[in-house]
């Protein structure tokens, strides 16, 4: 397990211009993401507040039926992304389990994650060099992004369930949800409320990566496309 | 106590015919006819199961849905069918004679009747809410439960709390599983149950003499196994996107989908699609009106009945996911926004100075 990631610390780094931290699998796990996650939440807002009705027969249009299926497909994919990307943390690199395994009990990385804080809160200038996420990332993944995507997916289905019917996988395997909330529209209400969750990880994470590129001396952006963490100094 | 063999022969049912009958009965079912005298000696000698019905907190808006049952008509249910030994608001006797009812059917049919529970027990002041013969109802209802071999919970309150149980629940009612543990509970909700549910229900139980198959949530899964809208007739216009978008518009002429009015029949489980009400001339969304979820935990306190994203009381005050969630995201990019001009400024007045992000040696 990777304790720590700051680059600093280890001088047999000095000389280290790149380290492949985002091997292929995961890089393809977050941009299926980004579009499944865009698709999702563009087509959930459309479910919420319907375009406006469509003229002529019913039999004419199947427009509601489209957008319902793109948010069941994305879905379906978004599921199977997420079960490729925990197989991936156990046969991956160590950066791969870094969004399930925090490790809160190691000392220095909680020094790393103060030094973060502080960084962000414009307390120092110098930031620490990271190659996988820095704690503080770490810590919004594994303890946003993480729980909030399996929230949405566990009530997703389980709303999907509804449709497909008693006795079907997803009822079998998430149907039980539904009496824990109470009942459907109850699950409907904390499915929406997950939504915005998603929206807000996304803005900070967007403002986050952007930022890092622009400010610290290593790749953020260019990583999750090419694998590759390159230091500028 | 009565047979089905005496109700029959009172009904005019000559001997010949009844034993034709078994005969009939133990052919169709692939016993052979060796099975026709057991099944005449079942049907003499089998008593028919006493059902005591109790009122809760409740608004006989049970009892008057199931008297209009049409298949089978509730005349039959109760005269024949049935032993309906004790319900307060339909029996001809009252008072102590009423209650002498009551007991001796416990005392005869001790694990041997069902309950029928139409409201539910109030539970503050010791229960002093909601009297009936004197005594709180929760007594009753403990008492009549403890030898009873099923209970069933008619509506929404009896299953859910419904309106008197709707926030703050003054009363404290609560539905009958919060006070009966070691009993069966068959939920049969809806404000009221539709009535050829609730007599289908009772039929079941006296004809296979045992439990409707039930779902997670205590409802018998023949009749709350699929939503409304998976069976509703409007539902092609769901699909196709043509949704009624006020009350008077072209939509609701025509009998566009109700999903934008709130209605709820995505979210609810029930028979009102199929079964429908009064002898299924109608239900709600065939008189043009959303369903309101009334068999459905808790409906009162969900927001309007027109919204399709309803409330969160959590959140103190009558907010709703969007309202919540979208302040949210709005609060957290005025935050990005503000570090990222501060970030900006220190970075420019840097940059200026000790030429920080070139060589790293800005602190």
């Amino acid at each position: 397990m990777l304790l720590h990631n700051s680059v600093d610390t280890d001088p047999r780094n000095k000389d280290l211009k790149s380290i492949y931290i985002y091997e292929a699998p995961v890089r393809l796990w977050h941009w299926v993401m980004v579009i499944a996650v865009t698709v999702l939440i563009v087509t959930g807002l459309l479910i919420s507040y319907p375009p406006p009705s469509v003229s002529g027969e019913a039999s004419e249009h199947f427009l509601f039926g489209y957008i319902r299926f793109a948010h069941f497909a994305s879905g379906y994919t978004l599921a199977v992304s997420w079960l490729l990307r925990i197989y991936w943390a156990f046969v991956g690199n160590d950066y791969a389990r870094q969004l399930f395994l925090v490790p809160i009990f190691n000392k220095i990385w909680w020094q790393e994650f103060m030094y973060d804080v502080k960084s962000y809160a414009f307390m120092h200038v110098r930031e620490i060099k990271y190659s996988g996420h820095n704690p503080m990332a770490q810590a919004a993944m594994a303890f946003m992004l993480v729980p909030v995507s399996f929230f949405m997916m566990i009530t997703g289905f389980a709303l999907y369930s509804e449709g497909a019917g008693k006795g079907t996988w997803s009822d079998m395997l998430f149907g039980w949800v539904i009496p824990l909330f109470g009942q459907s529209q109850n699950v409907h209400t904390w499915h929406h409320l997950g939504m915005w969750l998603m929206v807000t990880f996304f803005i900070v994470h967007l403002y986050m990566v952007l930022r890092q590129d622009v400010t610290t001396r290593e790749s953020i952006v260019s990583t999750m496309v090419s694998g590759y963490r390159t230091f500028k100094d | 106590m009565e047979t089905f063999y005496d109700v029959l022969r009172r009904q005019g049912i000559s001997r010949r015919s009844f034993l034709k009958f078994c005969s009939l009965t133990a052919t169709s079912l692939g016993l052979g006819s060796y099975f026709a005298p057991q099944i005449a000696h079942a049907l003499e000698t089998k008593p028919r199961t006493p059902v005591l019905w109790l009122h809760g907190l409740e608004c006989t808006c049970c009892s008057e849905s199931f008297i209009r049952s049409a298949h089978p008509l509730a005349k039959d249910v109760v005269l024949s069918m049935l032993s309906l030994d004790y319900d307060d608001t339909l029996m001809a006797s009252a008072g102590l004679q009423a209650q002498a009812c009551l007991d001796e059917v416990i005392a005869k049919y001790k694990g041997n009747y069902i309950l029928a529970v139409e409201g539910n027990p109030p539970l503050n002041e010791d229960g002093m809410y909601c009297i009936t013969g004197g005594k709180p109802f929760v007594e009753e209802l403990k008492r009549v439960a403890k030898d009873a071999k099923a209970v069933i919970a008619w509506g929404a309150c009896a299953s859910w709390g419904c309106v008197q149980a709707a926030k703050p629940n003054p009363t404290n009612a609560v539905p009958i599983d919060k006070v009966i543990f070691d009993k069966p509970i068959i939920k049969v909700p809806g404000c009221p149950p539709i009535a050829e549910v609730m007599t289908a229900v009772v039929t079941y139980m006296l004809t296979f003499d045992r439990l409707p198959e039930l779902d997670r949530q205590g409802r018998p899964k023949m009749f709350y196994g699929q939503r409304i809208h998976d069976k509703c007739y409007r539902r092609p216009h769901f699909d196709a996107g043509q949704f009624v978008e006020s009350w008077d518009d072209e939509g609701a002429r025509k009998g566009h989908c109700l999903y934008k009015m709130g209605c709820k029949g995505p979210t609810t489980y029930n028979a009102c699609s199929t079964t429908r009400w009064n002898e299924g001339v109608s239900f709600p969304i065939g008189s043009g009106h959303g369903c309101i979820g009334c068999s459905e935990d808790g409906f009162w306190d969900k927001g309007s009945f027109y919204d399709r994203v309803t409330g969160i009381k959590q959140f103190g005050i009558e907010a709703n996911a969007d309202k919540v969630g979208g302040t949210l995201a709005a609060v957290t990019a005025a935050g990005v926004a503000v570090h990222a001009g501060i970030t900006a400024l220190k970075r420019a007045k840097l940059d200026h100075g000790k030429g920080f992000g070139k060589d790293g040696s800005g602190e």
